[in-house]
């Protein structure tokens, strides 16, 4: 049988893999998210972050990412990006536009990136190549 | 004896349900893409099947982290539609097939695959969109449906060869089930498309078109692809595409290419789509 590795997909520039080891790190994060589902939660959420945050056992650094809308910090910390969907639907905005807050373009620039055909996957497969690891 | 007819692939891009729900179908950004699916629509209405099986997956729609099921299989009378956060899509209600998904759920299991049994389950854009582009926008939809969830959100999801299983045991139990059913499979999601990090907004368009040839024409290859190829060269969402072989699996070995569509963007995504007919029924 395959041994699991939950690091094989480390190497891949840009990105971050939610894999069971990572889904136990955000399990709060995530579920905190999950109840932005419920419209009276987001209303409570929105009139007050910190305070509705208070409500979950989720780590100061998980809460102050989410305070900041900082994506990738989310992701580091455990949050999947489906989850963390709802912090952003809540907000009205759409994928394209908290997307694009994780790379180095704003939204005008990632739309017309995206209109253009995308990220082109050479030069993206690998942090070694790049240089990175 | 129910039988499988054809098998449908589709991308099941939010945005789209969003553009359909707004009445945008006709903007310059979107037009392009609709109409890649006016023949399939045409196609469906004199093919509308009695029973369609959708395989999706949940979005963090409906299942959190308490619970997440590898493969699962809703057999409940009516699906409701969740509440993604924007508010539910506001489309028709997805009616069952029990019996024939009780039949199934107890088939697989008895056939070693370990199928998660859900008697409530609401639905999201994984399986609605599909539905909205293959149906249009009726009051009711015109056929019913099986949901057969899978895990393509947390690693591990399951391995190619699993999933290419997993559709072929969905024929044989099919073609045991006594009454006379015209059943379609359906299998969503992908294509390359990458949501998170600083390398969002990857788009591997020859892959995409090397992935669906190898669909048709050497599933039993296509299955022993690793799930680290398709984060790589498909985007860390692209593995998605894992689901359109649980299609593929349950066509038999051989099929004839009804139609394809490719389209890129629609938000993020490289939207593919493909409607196949098994050679032997």
């Amino acid at each position: 049988m395959t041994k699991p590795d939950f690091h094989q997909f480390d190497d891949i520039p840009g990105t971050t893999i939610f894999t069971m080891e990572k889904a136990r790190e955000g399990f709060a994060l995530n579920q905190f998210c999950m109840s932005l589902r419920k419209a009276e939660n987001r209303e409570r959420f929105l009139a007050d972050n910190r305070a509705y945050l208070d409500e979950w056992d989720m780590t100061e650094e998980q809460k102050q990412a989410v305070i900041d809308r900082d994506f990738q910090a989310m992701l580091d910390h455990g949050g999947n990006v489906y989850f963390l969907s709802k912090i952003f639907a809540s907000e009205g905005l759409s994928y394209v536009q908290a997307v694009s807050t994780m790379t180095d373009m704003n939204v005008e620039q990632y739309q017309a990136m995206m209109l253009a055909g995308g990220r082109n996957v050479e030069g993206w497969r690998s942090k070694k190549e790049r240089g990175e690891a | 004896m129910a039988r499988i007819t054809a098998g449908v692939t589709t991308s099941h891009v939010p945005a789209v349900g969003a553009a359909v729900d707004m009445g945008r179908t006709e903007e310059p950004y979107w037009k392009p893409m609709f109409e890649g699916y006016e023949f399939s629509k045409k196609w469906m209405a004199d093919h509308t099947p009695d029973v369609a099986i959708i395989v999706y997956n949940d979005h963090a729609s409906y299942f959190g982290m308490e619970i997440m099921p590898t493969f699962a299989m809703g057999i409940a009378d009516s699906f409701a539609i969740c509440d993604e956060g924007y508010g539910p899509r506001p489309v028709p209600v997805v009616e069952g097939a029990p019996e024939l998904a009780t039949h199934l759920a107890a088939s697989l299991i008895l056939d070693d695959f370990d199928m998660t049994v859900l008697n409530v389950l609401e639905v999201d854009h994984g399986l609605t969109v599909p539905m909205s582009l293959m149906f249009g926008t009726p009051d009711q939809w015109p056929t019913k449906v099986i949901p057969l969830p899978v895990n393509v959100v947390m690693y591990p999801q399951p391995s190619g060869e699993r999933c290419l299983s997993l559709g072929k045991a969905i024929r044989r139990a099919v073609q045991q089930f006594d009454e006379d059913l015209d059943v379609q499979i359906w299998g969503t999601g992908g294509m390359s498309h990458q949501i998170q990090g600083a390398r969002a907004g990857l788009i591997n368009l020859p892959w995409d078109i090397q992935f669906m040839d190898d669909l048709i024409n050497q599933p039993e290859v296509l299955q022993y692809k690793p799930h680290l190829e398709y984060m790589i060269e498909a985007g860390s969402e692209g593995v998605e595409l894992i689901m359109w072989l649980i299609m593929r699996g349950a066509l038999g070995d051989q099929v004839d290419e009804v139609y394809r569509f490719n389209h890129v963007p629609a938000s993020n995504t490289s939207v593919g789509h493909l409607i196949l007919t098994p050679k032997e029924i």
